[in-house]
């Protein structure tokens, strides 16, 4: 009975959005850019939520349970997807580009990552989460990446205060130049981030004009492939070797052979730690190619309608409100999450009298789209629709109300995410996957402050659960 | 319904862990620490309904030695029946 039902649930949430596909393409064809979002935001959906795809548990299992099976999943993933960018970038079909580099990043990294294992998941994890019904992932994205986010790019008063001057004399001359400056994002934007420099590794081996040679061996090899290697080699060495190696001694003495390992043992080793989750390493083959191929397709329609940003179309379609002042939505062309989040938040304080147009972020960058024409939201709501599907096709839908306890969990890591992601100008993926995989250092950087930040988290939680326990022990 | 973590010793060898309703990483932090404070041979029946700690306690469990008795899922419920190793 409960089967049937949640079959027929996905076969009804899979006919909305066709339904919903088909509606798009009736009333222009320039929505059949949406329409590409919701599709791939669906697919990332399914495969998050079939391989237990979470940014936040690949850090946050290693250092609470010792399992290494989601930072090898991503690791995996993102050596797939540097492959497939470099073939990207070789044919000029990418819709890439890397971020200012600097130690913002790091820091923002860190915020985020005590976030994500607060919350329970990190920016993509918390939406497919949604998807399972579980509402203190819900909380952690209304409240963190959407309202948090949003009025985190447009505070000012007091926080300005906090402005290095520097940064108010640069201000200064943009606010000259008729920008809306007014938060004090604004001033960090004008005043830090658009200074910083953008690279590639491929573009600097190559003086700046990258060939295919310096996609691969840049990009692809020296930035993903390489550093993804040595850190599975790093967490195979510190986590499964040892339990791995002493059965492989036991199974040598029951034999009546000496317990010696060879190297070979040690290539079994690394091999059985990538295949002990199959589920989350072919999920990990297919994002990093899911990832490439969306790339593709979205290069492919801007190259259709002649366009960079479907803030074009917008104005071709005369939604001349939707768009920032310089003609643009936030649109990314590949594997996004937090900032589509941050216009849903504006959106929503917009409609309580909250003027969101009047800062750098949405006013003159990314623009505030009415929710049924924002690119980027809809695969957010395809992701979440998409695990949904998924959860429900495995019977793993559960709606579950959190606690006083998870409200607070949820609240707190969510607007710490909410904070981590937008210095870094994206989150776990916008920062840190499609960044690294794409030749941008800074993806890295990110990474290690993520790392730190659940470091950190898993610290507390440790001492927080080990109180608990303590005192559910205390009767008996 | 709203999350109480609740660890019972149910006898002298055998012990509960309910986390129904917990999300990660509550579900595997506690599971963890329950199998640290039982002895060898003892018994930890777990319930929890946060589908994505189902792979990391099997994995953790494994890799400590322990041994997983009996797996089912009712109802959105993940039920796993651990012997300490």
């Amino acid at each position: 009975m409960e089967e049937k039902r949640n079959t027929m649930w996905a076969y009804v949430i899979t006919g909305a959005l066709i339904l919903i596909t088909l509606i798009y393409a009736s009333v222009d064809v320039y929505y059949m850019y949406l329409a590409v979002y919701i599709w791939f935001g669906f697919a990332y959906g399914l495969m998050l939520q079939y391989g237990r795809f979470c940014f936040a548990s690949a850090s946050r299992d290693l250092f609470a349970a010792g399992v290494p099976r989601m930072a090898v999943g991503i690791l995996v993933a993102l050596m797939f997807f540097s492959v497939v960018e470099a073939v990207l970038e070789s044919v000029h079909m990418s819709t890439f580009h890397p971020a200012p580099f600097g130690i913002h990043m790091l820091i923002a990294g860190c915020i985020f990552g005590v976030g994500m294992v607060l919350s329970g998941g990190c920016a993509s994890g918390s939406l497919y989460k949604v998807g399972e019904g579980n509402m203190t992932s819900l909380l952690a994205v209304i409240f963190g990446l959407c309202l948090g986010q949003a009025i985190f790019v447009d505070v000012g008063g007091v926080f300005l205060k906090l402005v290095p001057e520097a940064w108010m004399d640069k201000a200064a001359q943009y606010k000259a130049a008729g920008f809306p400056i007014t938060s004090w994002f604004d001033h960090y934007l004008v005043g830090y981030v658009w200074h910083k420099p953008q690279f590639t590794v491929a573009s600097l081996l190559s003086g700046g004009d990258p060939k295919a040679v310096h996609f691969f061996l840049g990009n692809a090899l020296i930035n993903a492939i390489l550093p993804a290697l040595l850190i599975l080699l790093i967490i195979y060495y510190f986590y499964p070797r040892k339990v791995f190696m002493k059965k492989k001694k036991k199974a040598l003495k029951k034999a009546g052979k000496d317990p010696v390992t060879t190297f070979s043992d040690e290539l079994a080793g690394i091999w059985a730690m990538i295949t002990a989750s199959k589920r989350t390493s072919i999920m990990g083959i297919l994002v990093g190619l899911t990832a490439g191929l969306h790339i593709l397709t979205m290069a492919g329609m801007q190259n259709k309608f002649g366009v960079k940003n479907f803030g074009e179309l917008l104005l071709r379609m005369g939604h001349t409100a939707d768009v920032s002042m310089k003609g643009t939505v936030f649109d990314p062309g590949y594997w996004y999450i937090t900032s589509q989040e941050g216009q849903l938040g504006a959106w929503i304080l917009e409609k309580f009298g909250w003027n969101m147009h009047d800062n750098m972020f949405f006013g003159y960058v990314n623009g505030l789209p009415e929710l049924w024409r924002n690119p980027a939201l809809w695969m957010s709501i395809g992701i979440i629709f998409g695990a949904m599907v998924m959860a429900r096709l495995n019977n793993e839908f559960k709606f579950k109300v959190p606690s006083p306890e998870l409200i607070m969990w949820g609240f707190s890591g969510g607007l710490l995410m909410g904070a981590g992601s937008r210095p870094s100008l994206g989150c776990n993926i916008g920062a840190f996957f499609i960044r690294a995989a794409g030749g941008d250092p800074n993806g890295w950087v990110y990474g290690t402050g993520m790392v730190i930040g659940a470091f950190i988290g898993v610290s507390f939680l440790n001492w927080f659960t080990e109180r608990r326990m303590q005192k559910q022990m205390a009767d008996f | 319904m709203a999350a109480e973590m609740k660890f019972e010793k149910t006898s002298d060898t055998t012990y509960s862990l309910d986390v129904c309703g917990y999300v990660c990483p509550h579900p595997q932090m506690y599971c963890k620490k329950s199998l640290q404070k039982m002895e060898e041979g003892d018994i930890l029946s777990l319930i929890f309904d946060n589908p994505s700690s189902k792979e990391t306690i099997i994995q953790m469990v494994e890799a400590q030695g322990d041994e997983i008795l009996e797996e089912k899922i009712e109802g959105g419920k993940i039920y796993l029946e651990i012997e300490k190793g």
